[in-house]
């Protein structure tokens, strides 16, 4: 789960990690009370969403009263914003933040990040801040620097000062470091994040060194222990199919394609993917219905799934082993009911019930076309919709 | 022959009473496995049809001589029940449950180094020895005893890939879902080690999917240890950056961790990948029978 930038600076301030001032606003009043409030000559107003390169968007913007920050703060809010990360239809901004503005001498990358190959949460940083560090990764990735924090320890001060000299500081600017940099290991650990990202850390032209902006995600199966986080949600910033399929514990994605497909387990649903386009056509949709599904939630994901007008035909594979084909086929059965199946259905069903699952969908009078194993399940289907 | 379990293999269910340990460790029982004992806390000296629970993992194992537990526990338990088994000194920890907080993993690795004991998961469908131990939750049924190893990031995928194996009537020594997260106990390497330890496995078919390096640093492994025919299938060809596909280790980031990087890592290593998730089973007979 992702949350907005000023939700971010709330949290790591909250752990005691250096960040500018600010407030956020959802109308140009409260963004001009903001600038009152802040009481500094100067601001940087910036339009939240989900989605980086906001600054070459126009998105942000350095502005010295509550005239120019209401008159910006009108530009921005409720229109789309589009940068290289939002597609072409851009994010509708609903909030923008007013922060005081600073002074930076220089402009550094610092993130921290759950390292599969360590087994440990892992600190990033490099002395090419500002800019994606993808980037920096792809051209010059010996100025990268990744060190696994022990989890046993935590942030160590000798660890904390090598990624400091590292990064040049110098100094007090060691220490300040220190105790950033051990804040935000304790907000990582303590909010279950996946990813806290500062880009740019930044040391000011008086020698602070501070967060100038601050991205965070959470680890999903994390969020039962913080039920505040979990209301940090933006549904504004999400696909709503895929908040209803969440609704149901459902895993789903929603893609460009127009075969829609239904498959029990993760991989096999990215395999389902993968085999409909190598018989030449685009899946619409991941979507996993889990192990144990019901009849109830097998009956949500087929009424999500054709609620995506693109949806030409339907493809479900099931392998049943915790998943009975006899519960996948009475959903089935029950969904169409409920909607109106106006497109092809072909279904693959193998494993656990097999045989009752292929009584049900044959006796149910819907028409279904049976598959015999996953090549051919992608070629009925693809037949089907004339791809 | 086979890996990590076998007809002797004495097993514990941790979370027996549950609705899904109830159901799988029938299941195991049925198939063979010598299912000894189960823990819940508080409801020792109880049984499950006839199988004897204890109150903790320690009693379970001095009582019953276990060397392997499966755990079913909800995901806010599942961490501790995988400590509660290393420290009890279980051999090997099976962890079912999907939907351990990735925190939670790194504090499990951290105390699991240096201990005699190995994970297996979590996030996954458990390990298999055709005809003599099943403990997870794949169905029995598909499998068919053999000389092809399986290692595989997914559960159901796996199922298909066995299913194919036997369809074509070719047997499994071992059968291991190492899980989907991004922290897991076991990796392809681990599992690919001990096959190649094996006398009973002949050739290995490895099924990986999108995000991290593991199946790159795999196939880097194969090309300079491995001395048996490996066929290699990769999830995810068709998914976009940035979106994570179900598991919570299949994502594309940074460029990083694509179906195409993966694919070209196998082949470089000389291992014959399958494009095609249905031809998983003919591959490995093409390989078999030195046509590939």
């Amino acid at each position: 789960m992702n949350i907005h930038e000023f939700q971010a600076k709330q949290i790591l301030g909250r752990f005691g990690a250096p960040v500018p001032k600010g407030q956020a606003a959802s109308t140009p009043d409260e963004a001009a009370a903001a600038f009152k409030a802040l009481g500094q000559q100067k601001v940087v107003v910036k339009a939240q969403i989900h989605a980086g390169g906001r600054g070459k968007a126009g998105g942000v913007k350095l502005l010295s009263s509550a005239d120019e920050v209401r008159d910006f703060a009108g530009k921005l809010l409720g229109k789309p914003l589009v940068t290289h990360q939002t597609g072409p239809e851009g994010r509708v901004v609903r909030r923008v933040y007013v922060e005081e503005a600073s002074q930076v001498a220089c402009e550094l990358y610092l993130g921290m990040l759950v390292d599969r190959k360590a087994g440990s949460v892992s600190v990033i940083a490099s002395t090419e801040g500002g800019i994606d560090i993808e980037e920096v990764a792809a051209k010059t990735p010996e100025k990268i620097l990744t060190e696994p924090i022990n989890p046993l320890l935590g942030v160590s001060g000798f660890l904390a000062r090598k990624i400091a000299f590292a990064l040049g500081l110098k100094d007090k600017q060691i220490g300040q470091f220190t105790t950033l940099l051990s804040a935000l290991y304790r907000a990582f650990v303590e909010t279950d994040a996946s990813l806290i990202e500062i880009n740019p850390l930044v040391v000011t032209a008086d020698g602070r060194v501070i967060c100038l902006d601050a991205k965070m995600s959470f680890d999903d199966n994390g969020l039962f222990r913080h039920p505040d986080i979990r209301e940090l949600r933006d549904a504004n910033e999400e696909d709503p199919a895929e908040t209803e399929a969440a609704k149901f514990d459902l895993s789903y994605v929603h893609l460009d394609g127009n075969i829609g497909c239904m498959v029990n387990g993760a991989g096999l649903a990215m395999a389902t993917m993968d085999i409909v386009k190598l018989y030449g056509a685009e899946p619409a949709n991941f979507l996993d219905v889990g192990g144990g599904a019901s009849t109830e939630k097998v009956a949500a994901a087929f009424r999500i799934l054709l609620s995506d007008p693109r949806v030409k035909g339907v493809l479900i594979n099931i392998f049943g082993g915790i998943m009975r084909c006899d519960v996948l086929a009475q959903g089935v059965v029950e969904a169409a009911k409920q909607v109106k199946l106006n497109v092809p259905l072909v279904v693959r069903m193998e494993g656990t019930n097999v045989t009752e699952g292929k009584k049900i969908l044959a006796d149910s009078g819907i028409k279904v076309i049976t598959a015999s194993d996953m090549a051919d399940a992608a070629r009925r289907i693809v037949k089907e919709i004339g791809a | 022959m086979s890996i990590l379990v076998n007809k002797n293999t004495r097993v514990l269910t941790q979370g027996i009473t549950g609705a899904t340990g109830q159901l799988h460790t029938r299941a195991c029982k049925e198939y063979g496995t010598q299912m000894v004992g189960g823990v819940v806390p508080g409801k020792g000296g109880t049984d499950f049809e006839g199988i004897p629970i204890f109150d903790t993992v320690e009693q379970a194992r001095k009582a019953t001589g276990a060397n392997a537990t499966v755990i079913y526990v909800p995901p806010a338990f599942a961490a501790d029940a995988m400590l509660e088994a290393v420290a009890a000194g279980i051999e090997l920890v099976i962890c079912i449950t999907e939907g351990v907080p990735v925190l939670d993993m790194v504090k499990v690795k951290a105390y699991m180094s240096g201990t005699e004991s190995r994970l297996i998961g979590p996030n996954c469908p458990g390990i298999i020895t055709p005809g003599e131990c099943k403990i997870g939750i794949m169905p029995g049924y598909i499998h068919e005893p053999g000389d092809i190893g399986v290692v595989s990031r997914s559960g159901t995928l796996t199922y298909e890939a066995v299913y194919q194996l036997t369809q074509l009537g070719i047997g499994q020594s071992t059968c291991i879902g190492i899980g989907g997260d991004p922290i897991v106990g076991t990796s392809h390497i681990d599992a690919l080690k001990l096959f190649n330890e094996d006398p009973g496995t002949r050739a290995v078919i490895m099924i990986g999917e999108i995000g991290g390096t593991a199946e790159e640093e795999a196939a880097e492994y194969i090309k300079q240890n491995f001395k048996k025919p490996v066929v290699a299938f990769i999830a995810g060809q068709t998914a976009p950056k940035g979106r994570r596909m179900g598991h919570a280790g299949a994502i594309i980031s940074g460029g990083r961790g694509t179906a195409a990087d993966k694919i070209a890592a196998l082949k470089a290593a000389g291992i014959t990948v399958a494009m095609s998730p249905a031809d998983l089973g003919t591959s490995m007979q093409s390989v078999l029978q030195g046509k590939a």
